[in-house]
């Protein structure tokens, strides 16, 4: 789960981490007030969206005073923000933080994630911050510091001292490093977190470090022991259709093609998206029913799939192992005859009673095009949306 | 031969009394494996479908001599059973819960790395020794026992790549689901390792997907030191950045973990690698 950048900064200072007085606003009055507050000087106004790249698409505006500050959340707010992660229809901005301006002497990165390959949560550090570090590890990667927890040791002073020192810092500014690390993997801890960025960290000209971004997602795995961070969930931030399948414990992913699919299984289910596009088709979703699917779950994934309208022929993709044809078989003619689906339907099926489930399709008098194998149904699919 | 499990392979069911553990208890039984009792915390001493039910890992292990565990038990004490599976000194224990979460799947893995147990999955779907045994979820009636070893990430598209091979004739030596989580008990290496000694089996099919680096350790590693044939497939060559695929572990992120960087390795390393999943079982026949 993604969250945004004013609650993740609410959560790491709850950990000690220092970080800009701001405040969140909905208007652009509340953002002159905020200004005020906040002394009536150079203040940053940011949009609140989940994805990155805010300020390269105009959504992060350094203003002098609380006029401006006005201004620039009432350009802010409401705007449709493009950035390379929102993908070219943007997102609304339906929040700005409006934060104290600082002057910045120096640009740091901190990150923390779970490194797979150790099996440990790695800190990171470079002196390249403000920039993205996808970037710096493929171009500098010996500017890119990493220092590994030991799952019961912890973080050890002599690793937050090691990234100090690597990071160039000096004399006060150690210390407070040393701190704020800890403070960091605190907060991973203490929220199940799967991921936190501080992009940048700066060192103002009076020698503090402050995050002057955040970014945090958390492990969904773990959100059951997590009451207070569900609270945070911006259901405005998602895309529609995925939240009314998470509902029904569907795994759905809404893509940009034209060839709606319906698998059992996660690994098959990508891999029938990749057979979708090696017949010359693009798949217009990800959907994984499980491995336990019954019949009503059969009947709300398709009108999931309905409500994409782009959606012009569904594969349906099931390989029976606990799940039986026939009962699948059963709930596609009951979905189909209830929901009135006019879309060409294209049925893959094997595994436990595959004939009997064959059997059924065929007596129901619906119109469903059954294939043997996946390479042949991907074929009939597409040939069918066209 | 095969690997890790047999007809000998004496298996307990932690959760057995669950409605998924007591499910695929039975149908471990009905595929031939012994399966010799269960464990649920506080039905110790009673018995459910016949078998012995034990308060703890360490009791069933004592009455039934148990060498191996398969655990169904819910997300919030999985990581606690793997644990207890390895207090008992099990030296297999195959965790099929789905939804760990990784911060307990971590402290858990410290302690197995420690320990004489190897562990499968978690969210995985088990393994299964062609007419043998199995411990696990995969369907016994679509294999057939002959000489290829399947690793893979996933469940139903392992399932795909047997009934694929199955109709071919080609029969399999054992299937290892390692399972679709960012942190797993024994990975691609582990399992090529074991099939690399195993005289049975004569060639492997990987399937791996988006996300992480698994894959091309593996690939690292067969170049150096596997020399039987593999015939590899990547799912996920169509998923999107950033977007976790239904797996925990399935996603890109900061343009690392794509399918295309896996294949091009796993190619590198003379795996033969299929684009079309469908092409899985014909390719293993080519290969043979």
């Amino acid at each position: 789960m993604k969250i945004h950048e004013y609650q993740a900064k609410a959560i790491l200072a709850r950990h000690g981490v220092p970080v800009p007085q701001g405040e969140v606003v909905l208007s652009s009055a509340e953002a002159r007030e905020a200004a005020r507050r906040l002394g009536g000087g150079v203040v940053v106004v940011k949009a609140q969206i989940h994805a990155g790249g805010r300020g390269k698409g105009g959504g992060v505006k350094v203003v002098k005073n609380g006029d401006e500050a006005e201004a620039a959340a009432k350009f802010i707010i409401g705007m449709q923000l493009v950035t390379h992660q929102t993908g070219p229809a943007g997102q609304k901005v339906q929040r700005v933080l409006v934060e104290q301006g600082l002057t910045i002497q120096r640009e740091l990165y901190l990150g923390m994630v779970i490194d797979r390959s150790s099996e440990r949560p790695v800190i990171m550090a470079s002196s390249e911050g403000g920039v993205e570090i996808e970037k710096v590890a493929h171009e500098t990667p010996e500017k890119i510091f990493k220092e590994f927890i030991h799952p019961t040791a912890g973080l050890s002073p002599f690793q937050t001292r090691k990234l100090a020192f690597a990071l160039g810092l000096e004399g006060n500014a150690i210390a407070q490093a040393a701190k704020l690390m800890n403070a960091l993997w605190d907060a991973f801890r203490a929220t199940d977190a799967s991921l936190i960025e501080i992009n940048p960290l700066i060192v103002t000209e009076d020698g503090q470090l402050l995050a002057l971004d955040a970014k945090m997602t958390f492990d969904d795995s773990a959100l059951y022991r997590h009451p207070d961070l569900k609270e945070f969930r911006d259901l405005a931030e998602e895309d529609p259709l995925e939240v009314e399948a998470s509902k029904y414990s569907l795994n759905y992913i809404k893509l940009d093609g034209t060839i709606g699919c319906m698998v059992n299984g996660a690994g098959l289910a990508m891999a029938t998206m990749d057979i979708i596009k090696l017949a010359g088709g693009e798949p217009a979703n990800f959907l994984d029913v499980g491995g336990g699917a019954n019949a009503e779950q059969i009947k709300n994934a398709f009108r999931i799939l309905m409500s994409d309208h782009s959606v012009k022929a569904v594969l349906i993709n099931i390989f029976g192992g606990i799940l039986r044809c026939d009962v699948l078989a059963e709930g596609v003619i009951a979905a189909v005859r209830d929901l009135g689906v006019r879309v060409p339907i294209v049925i893959r099926m094997e595994g436990t009673n595959v004939e009997q489930g064959k059997q059924m399709l065929r007596d129901s008098g619906l119109n469903f095009t059954t294939a043997d194998t996946m390479s042949e149904a991907a074929e009939r699919v597409v040939s069918l949306g066209k | 031969m095969a690997v890790l499990i047999d007809k000998s392979t004496r298996l307990i069911v932690q959760g057995i009394t669950g409605r998924e553990g007591s499910f695929h208890a039975k149908q471990a039984q009905a595929y031939g494996t012994q399966v010799v009792g269960g464990v649920t915390p506080g039905k110790g001493g009673t018995t459910h479908e016949g078998w012995p039910v034990f308060n703890t890992v360490a009791d069933a292990v004592r009455e039934t001599g148990a060498n191996a565990t398969v655990i169904f038990v819910p997300p919030p004490f999985a990581a606690d059973a793997i644990l207890e599976a390895v207090d008992a000194r099990l030296p297999l224990a195959v965790c099929i819960t789905e939804g760990i979460p990784v911060l307990d799947m971590m402290r858990a893995l410290a302690v197995v790395r420690q320990s004489s147990t190897r562990l499968i999955g978690p969210n995985c779907p088990g393994l299964i020794t062609a007419g043998q045994a199995k411990a696990g979820i995969i369907p016994g009636h679509i294999c057939k026992e002959g000489r290829v070893g399947i690793v893979s990430k996933s469940g139903t598209l392992t399932y795909e790549a047997i009934h694929q091979l199955t109709r071919l004739g080609l029969g399999q030596t054992t299937c290892i689901g390692i399972g679709g989580d960012p942190l797993i008990g024994t990975s691609f290496i582990d399992a090529l390792a074991l099939f690399s000694d195993d005289a049975q089996t004569e060639a492997v099919v990987m399937i791996g997907e988006i996300g992480g680096s698994a894959e091309l350790e593996a690939a690292e590693w067969i170049r150096g030191n596997f020399k039987k044939p593999v015939v590899g497939f990547i799912a996920g060559q169509t998923a999107p950045p950033g977007r976790r695929m239904g797996h925990a572990g399935a996603i890109i992120s900061g343009g690392s973990g794509t399918a295309a960087e896996k294949m091009d390795a796993l190619t590198a390393a003379g795996v033969q690698v299929v684009r079309s999943p469908a092409d899985i079982g014909s390719a293993v026949q080519g290969a043979l």
